[in-house]
């Protein structure tokens, strides 16, 4: 439980942009006699003692803060808790203790009346087999929201169109979901998604039912969208590859319980648990780590190039191999801060930890 | 060590406890059956003893009838609008002022109708249905059936609305609250359905009258049950995601349901109008007896002189109604938006609903046509032809060159089959009755199981309907047996070759709609009333369920499981009846258990041929209007089916469950 509310170790605490969405304690217990059981305990609970009470835990002492426009991708296998979390966010189901503060304000203590309003006009929502109304066609499914808000008819049908050009379906307005392909269908939801302008934007594992190369095809068209857009993304997955390419920070869920929270990063140097560890053991570490990370203080060597601080060592691998002399490493105020020798990157591409041992 | 042991001596116990039981059961029973004349009081339920439940509902019903008659008879009169307005429309001519100075305004043209029929087919099913429906609707006319289908129609156009809008609203009310399904809407349906529609009538007729409101009253009873299952299943179908959609865009409870979750049902709502449909025309047919008019009417006046050729021709009729209905209901289902273009606001009328607005303009056109020209008015004699002579000579030909044949095999069925059966059950004592039952209950689905199943079949005892129950209980026993010996192995073949399942397909879609009325006519014509009538009449209805089950619990067996056990060397045999059959006998069992409700309740109709049975209890009560004797016969039919139906679905499930 105290890994899970950590921050990562590189400087998030001094993230400057403000947090959107933050679970204080979230606990989601299934069986009977379950809210008495939490409450009794004041939101403190083994793993044991539930198993012992003949309880499931789907959701267990979830500490989470997300920040406005980051995308944060909890991850975690079938059964890990990782669906019902997100629900808890957006009450889609009700906590069963615990506290979802919605910039601030508590979640679980407002009106249905006012819950309503807030999904209409600032959270949006992108399921795994998409949920699309079968009666409609793509053109009123996606004006849908807007017209259970009250919105006028030209209105709603002037904002459709401007979603159906962005997510690219231009010339199928008037098809009807079962004649579109997977890959349109989740485009169909992700456009009706966006139409009301949602701040926090919730994605089920919207691409797990889409074939692989359609998957990355679409997360490629979810990056240039978030380019544009900008929203807060909490992204559901079970597919650490997806993840890595996708997340800001990624939260790692298991038997309900979030392990680790960070950057794919953080992830990869410093798992948490054999559990982390076992995820992060097939990722291709060039992708995920940055070069400040196997930078060494300058030498006196000459520099054939220089590489921000930030970038994947992917990025730069090639050229620096090929140069064979060392970048030198810039942070954001263009200081050099250090150097990244051939040696480490080859070291990093052919998987030998820096200690010397195969990863 | 005793771990180890454990299980190994549970299983041989547990396997071998039940045959026991019921070996000395049935020994016991046996000793009872046998020793029935010393013990009289187990064998025949002592007279002193029967309770007198049918006088108390008689007291109850007169009570109600002269309380509330104000009340009734107010529905009467406000339900009564809507249905003359139809039955004007389509039928009678409206009438305004009285005498002989009255003006009188026409009924819509027969033409106007058979076009109207034509288009709606066009406009669900294409060229082929459009053809279908206008035909068959052409072909009531020619037949000199128009004003008696028009009747049975408009009956049938205000009932079924009705039906439908009360069973959504049940349906969702169900759905909302799964307390209130559980202890009062399920059960409330079960017994909707089981009980025979003759039953409802005699309360029908005492509160509201005999009219065809009371008619239209009793068929929204029977008709609305399935549209509350199909609301209650649809919404349970719909998918969670498609229902967590709906609040994330911020629906209203009452948005959520009527803009996502219903039409997301839509599917499966449309197979419950389908079924309200089907439903309510069997029921119309039926409840001509109590005022309602049309065709059934017309079968039943033609039944009763014994002019068999009037009633296959009313009953002709009745088929081209039910096919039509059938199949444009099921279209309309089906359906499917298709609209590509664009929606403009304010398009013409016209645009949008073409089959319709030519519609209107032909029923306007013609009727007023009709006004001028009598052929639009009223089918013309000339071209109306009658194929009752010819049916009288067909039958007549049958009689004279094979009257021997069939007598003989009439005969030899009552003296050799049916009538030993019906003494056996007869003589059946009621206490052994209620022993075996309960405990095949005990067994099947545990005490309470147990508890309901002795406590309906008790019921059939002390009202003192014991022998009458034997009797209905013989018939459908021998019916069902007959319909699963023909059904089955139908069903079988058609699950092995799918051109048998393509050439029995269109038969078994048939004999599925017709109204039950509809099985009698030819089957009288040849064996005359009695027994052997009414059974075979009630295998042709209910043969179909255990043919649709079995061929559908064969081919749903997984191609993976068959293609394991070919790989482990089944021969097809082998395949069949170690891996197909077992795992498709639950879904045969339903199949039966259908096929018994079916087969009970064709055989109450059958009373109208002169069984001796419950069905025979309630038309006599019917005839004199009794409506305590009516509905207690009516409840121990409907018991004998809900009996039959909880421990087949207990036994079903069962085996379900250890299939996984």
């Amino acid at each position: 439980m105290t890994i899970a509310s950590q921050d990562g170790p590189s400087g998030k605490v001094g993230d400057p942009r403000p947090v959107k969405l933050a679970c204080r304690n979230v606990w989601k217990l299934y069986g009977h006699g379950a809210y008495e059981f939490i409450q009794r305990r004041n939101g403190k609970a083994s793993h044991a003692e539930i198993v012992e009470a003949g309880l499931i835990g789907a959701a267990r002492a979830v500490d989470l803060e997300i920040r406005q426009g980051e995308i944060f991708i909890i991850m975690g296998l079938s059964g890990s808790g990782k669906s019902t979390l997100v629900r808890c966010m957006s009450r889609l189901v009700e906590p069963t203790y615990g506290r979802i503060e919605f910039e601030g304000k508590d979640l679980l203590s407002i009106s249905d009346s006012e819950l309503i309003e807030l999904r209409r006009h600032r959270m949006g929502m992108v399921f795994q087999n998409f949920a699309l109304l079968p009666h409609l066609n793509v053109l009123e499914n996606i004006a849908f929201p807007l017209s259970v808000q009250g919105v006028d008819r030209a209105t709603r049908i002037a904002r459709a169109r401007e979603v159906i050009d962005l997510v690219g379906l231009r010339g199928r307005e008037h098809f009807y979901p079962r004649e579109l392909s997977g890959g349109q269908q989740q485009r169909v939801g992700i456009a009706r998604s966006l139409s009301t302008k949602p701040e926090i934007w919730f994605l089920d594992e919207p691409f797990s039912a889409l074939d692989p190369l359609i998957r990355r095809e679409m997360q490629d068209e979810l990056m240039r969208l978030q380019s544009v857009l900008h929203k807060t993304i909490i992204f559901i997955t079970h597919d650490f590859d997806e993840a890595i390419r996708l997340a800001d920070r990624i939260a790692i869920m298991k038997d309900g319980e979030v392990i680790q929270v960070g950057t794919p990063e953080e992830l990869v140097l410093t798992p948490a648990t054999d559990y982390v560890a076992e995820f992060t053991r097939d990722v291709q570490r060039a992708k995920v780590i940055s070069a400040r990370s196997i930078m060494r203080p300058l030498g006196r060597s000459q520099h054939a190039g220089t590489v921000s601080a930030d970038a994947r060592v992917a990025s730069f691998s090639a050229e620096i191999v090929g140069s064979k002399k060392p970048f030198a490493v810039v942070n954001e105020e263009d200081e050099t801060i250090g150097e990244v020798t051939p040696d480490a990157v080859i070291r990093l591409l052919a998987g030998v930890d820096q200690s010397g041992a195969p990863a | 060590m005793t771990v180890v042991a454990e299980p190994a001596s549970v299983r041989p116990r547990g396997s071998y406890t039940w045959p026991a039981i019921w070996a000395v059961a049935l020994a016991l029973v046996l000793g009872l059956f046998l020793a029935r004349h010393q013990l009289l009081w187990a064998a025949e339920y002592p007279s002193r003893a029967i309770v007198p439940i049918s006088q108390w509902i008689g007291a109850i019903m007169t009570w109600l009838k002269v309380n509330l008659s104000w009340f009734t008879r107010s529905i009467t009169a406000v339900l009564g609008v809507p249905l003359d307005f139809a039955l004007d429309l389509l039928a009678k001519n409206f009438k305004i002022g009285t005498g002989a100075d009255a003006f009188i305004l026409p009924r819509l043209s027969w033409v106007g109708v058979c076009a109207a029929a034509f288009l709606a087919g066009r406009a669900y099913g294409g060229t082929r249905l459009a053809l279908l429906s206008g035909g068959l609707f052409l072909f009531i006319a020619l037949f000199g059936k128009w004003t008696s289908a028009m009747l049975t129609l408009s009956l049938i156009a205000i009932a079924v609305p009705f039906c439908i809008v009360t069973g959504l609203f049940l349906g969702i009310l169900a759905w909302q609250q799964p307390k209130s399904e559980k202890y009062a809407v399920s059960p409330l349906l079960d017994l909707m359905q089981t009980i025979p529609t003759f039953a409802y009538l005699i309360p029908m007729l005492l509160l509201f009258g005999n009219s065809p409101v009371s008619a239209m009253i009793a068929t929204a009873i029977f008709a609305t049950p399935p549209m509350v299952r199909a609301t209650m299943l649809g919404l349970a179908r719909v998918p969670a995601e498609i229902s967590e959609f709906g609040e994330m865009a911020g629906c209203t409870p009452r948005q959520k349901l009527w803009r996502v979750l219903l039409p997301s049902a839509r599917p499966t709502l449309m197979v419950g109008v389908n079924q309200v449909i089907m439903l309510a025309l069997n029921m119309v047919i039926i409840a001509s007896m109590i005022g309602a008019g049309g065709l059934g009417y017309d079968v039943l006046l033609a039944l009763r002189a014994l002019k068999v050729g009037e009633a296959m021709e009313a009953g002709l009729a009745i088929v081209a109604l039910a096919i039509v209905l059938d199949r444009v209901s099921q279209a309309a289902a089906y359906r499917q938006s298709q609209y590509h273009g664009e929606i403009v606001a304010g398009q013409a009328f016209w645009v949008r609903y073409p089959n319709l607005t030519l519609a209107i303009l032909l029923l306007a056109g013609t009727t007023l046509l009709g006004t001028v020209i009598p052929f639009f008015a009223d089918v013309p004699k000339a071209i109306t032809f009658t194929t009752a002579p010819a049916w009288r000579i067909a039958i007549d030909w049958i009689t004279v060159n094979f009257f021997d044949a069939i007598e003989a095999f009439r005969v030899f069925l009552i003296l050799y089959v049916l009538n030993p059966v019906r003494a056996f059950f007869e003589g059946f004592p009621w206490l052994g009755a209620v022993f075996l039952i309960g405990l095949a209950g005990f067994q099947l689905g545990g005490a309470r199981l147990a508890a309901l199943v002795a406590a309906l079949t008790a019921f059939c005892a002390i009202t003192g309907l014991w022998e009458k129950t034997m009797a209905t209980v013989y018939l459908t026993g021998i019916s069902v047996l007959l319909a699963c010996l023909i059904g089955i192995p139908l069903g079988l073949a058609a699950s092995r070759s799918d051109r048998f399942e393509k050439i029995i397909t269109p038969f078994i879609d048939t004999l599925q709609v017709l109204p039950s009325f509809c099985f009698i006519i030819p089957v009288v014509m040849l064996f005359r009333v009695g027994d052997v009538t009414a059974m075979i009449a009630t295998v042709a209805f209910a043969v179909v369920p255990a043919i649709r089950y079995t061929n559908h619990g064969i081919r749903q067996v997984p191609p993976n499981l068959i293609e394991a056990a070919v790989v482990s060397g089944c021969t097809r045999r082998q395949t069949f009846w170690r891996v197909q059959l077992p795992l498709a006998l639950p879904e045969i069992m339903l199949g039966i258990n259908q096929t018994i409700l079916m087969a009970l309740a064709m055989i109450i109709i059958c009373a109208m041929i002169g069984t001796r049975d419950l069905g025979q209890e309630v038309f006599i009560a019917l005839s004199k209007a009794d409506p305590g004797r009516g509905i207690v016969a009516g409840l121990a039919i409907a018991f004998i089916g809900i009996i039959a139906d909880r421990l087949f679905n207990a036994w079903s499930a069962r085996a379900r469950s250890r299939l996984g």
